[in-house]
């Protein structure tokens, strides 16, 4: 690794400065088609974006599939990208959670470099450009279809973005969810929606959402409560990212459950 | 075609480390020490250009003399220990190694340039009590010709440096606390020869590398915050 001193790249961005640098680092995955048959590659499924009262909340199941088998059942597609911000995965896992991790080390970088942070709208931005950059590896298959979502401190409020591969965005006002299950959960979602719904009611409207659409697709898990695996939840609010523990989503879930649940007589 | 007049090496040398030298004089002093939870640096500053960054998880970086130029250099910091943890992990980003970059950067250019940096760097990494290895504070200081020194307790840059020297040895002494840490820092600064003899809070720039903090331990702390501290 070589840096150059006068003469290097002097921009505040990571992606190019990798670019310019150390292409070496960004491997072009755009070969993964062998013939007519794509190697099967791990994929996540759903995951969901909600505003609320306080700010926002992200949330994902834990299942990964590969082709119709189990990838991993724990697998994490909920990454708090700074102090204020996540992001949510759906599609091919690994360049998913590449560029969650990508997005991550930009944001960092930048605020080092500048000596400031992004605008929220700003970070939505740069994702834009990531998912953009990831078009040839999804023209092959690889997509990754993230959901961005942050707690805006200028604005006093949470905001949640989804994303196509062509790097479009597209800011919602409510909720947004996406992967494989995301049709019953946002079937789900439009019926308990409520505007300013506080930190116990959305968690409950998301668990219920997931609930909904594990029960629907194949792809989507649902919370394992043999292995005790639950979704993950995260929140940003003004107060920064709060993971939401197992056990207040196992309560949440036995609720959700004991409500549905039919006597077999 | 003419031919320049030939000039030995130590006259080349003992010139460009002279005018090196001179530029650094000419500025103000930033001082680095430990205090019992960590590491301070404590410049005096009422500009908004700042001198001392954050380069990564336990790692902080202060420059004086030039500002173009050391802030040139710690881009330069922040791009290697972002390229670094981005290939490996955020472990493996070391202070020692990014010293020695900027030792080698340095001395290049005092080699091989006409002009030779003038700038005076210092390099503060806080240990990780609970990471086998990581444990130990470092301070690393690079000068002008890529010289590097492995430093404990304290560390003096910049102009007037023999004044503040002297109050720090005279006074420092392990794990104080941050009031105290402080508080020594500002009365040393206060002592330069070019420096403000009652420096309030909003001349001062102060940034920690704070050992309980979890992840990213560098934080700046505010004209308001400094008062709090110093009672001021």
């Amino acid at each position: 690794m070589r840096f150059r001193f006068w003469d290097g790249y002097q921009g505040a961005s990571f992606a190019e400065l990798v670019e310019s640098e150390f292409p070496q680092l960004r491997p072009d995955l755009s070969g993964l088609y062998a013939g007519d048959r794509q190697i099967p590659t791990a994929h996540g499924t759903t995951v969901i974006g909600v505003r609320y009262a306080d700010g926002v909340l992200v949330a994902g199941d834990r299942l990964a599939t590969m082709d119709y088998r189990v990838a991993s059942r724990d697998i994490q597609k909920v990454y708090a990208t700074d102090g204020y911000s996540l992001m949510a995965i759906a599609g091919a896992a690994g360049p998913s959670i590449e560029m969650a991790r990508l997005l991550g080390i930009q944001f960092e970088h930048y605020e080092k470099i500048e000596g400031e942070q992004l605008e929220l709208e700003g970070k939505a931005n740069v994702l834009s450009g990531l998912i953009r950059q990831n078009l040839p590896a999804a023209m092959q298959g690889l997509v990754v279809v993230p959901i961005f979502a942050g707690y805006d401190r200028r604005r006093s409020t949470g905001r949640v973005w989804k994303y196509e591969i062509t790097g479009g965005r597209y800011e919602e006002k409510e909720y947004e969810s996406t992967g494989s299950g995301s049709l019953f959960a946002r079937e789900s979602l439009k019926k308990s929606y409520r505007a300013n719904a506080s930190r116990e009611d959305v968690i409950r409207i998301v668990v219920e959402a997931l609930t909904d659409a594990a029960d629907e697709d194949r792809g989507t898990g649902g919370v394992d409560t043999l292995r005790g695996l639950y979704p993950t939840i995260k929140l940003a609010t003004e107060a920064g990212i709060e993971d939401v523990g197992d056990e207040e989503i196992a309560g949440i879930y036995e609720q959700v459950i004991g409500s549905r649940r039919r006597s077999t007589s | 075609m003419s031919f320049p007049f030939y000039v030995s090496p130590e006259q080349m040398t003992q010139d460009k480390a002279e005018f090196a030298r001179k530029g650094i004089a000419r500025g103000k002093s930033l001082i680095t020490l430990e205090y019992d939870d960590g590491i301070a640096m404590v410049a005096e500053n009422p500009l908004n250009l700042s001198k001392i960054g954050e380069i990564y998880d336990r790692i902080a970086f202060a420059g004086v003399g030039k500002y173009s130029e050391f802030d040139r250099l710690r881009k330069m910091g922040v791009q290697y220990a972002d390229v670094e943890g981005f290939r490996f992990s955020r472990e493996d980003v070391r202070g020692k190694a990014l010293a020695n970059l900027f030792s080698q950067v340095i001395g290049d250019e005092f080699n091989r340039s006409m002009k030779p940096l003038e700038v005076e760097i210092v390099v503060a990494e806080v240990g990780e009590p609970q990471f086998v290895g990581h444990e130990k504070n470092a301070i690393y200081k690079v000068q002008f010709d890529g010289a590097i020194m492995d430093l404990h307790g304290y560390c003096v840059i910049g102009g007037s440096v023999e004044n503040l020297q002297g109050h720090m040895e005279s006074h420092f002494r392990s794990n104080l606390p941050l009031g105290d840490a402080l508080r020594l820092g500002r009365e040393a600064l206060m002592r330069a020869e070019n420096g403000n003899p009652d420096l309030p809070p909003e001349s001062l720039e102060i940034c920690l590398l704070e050992r309980q903090r979890r992840g990213r331990k560098f934080r700046r702390l505010s004209a308001d915050e400094l008062r709090g501290i110093l009672g001021l």
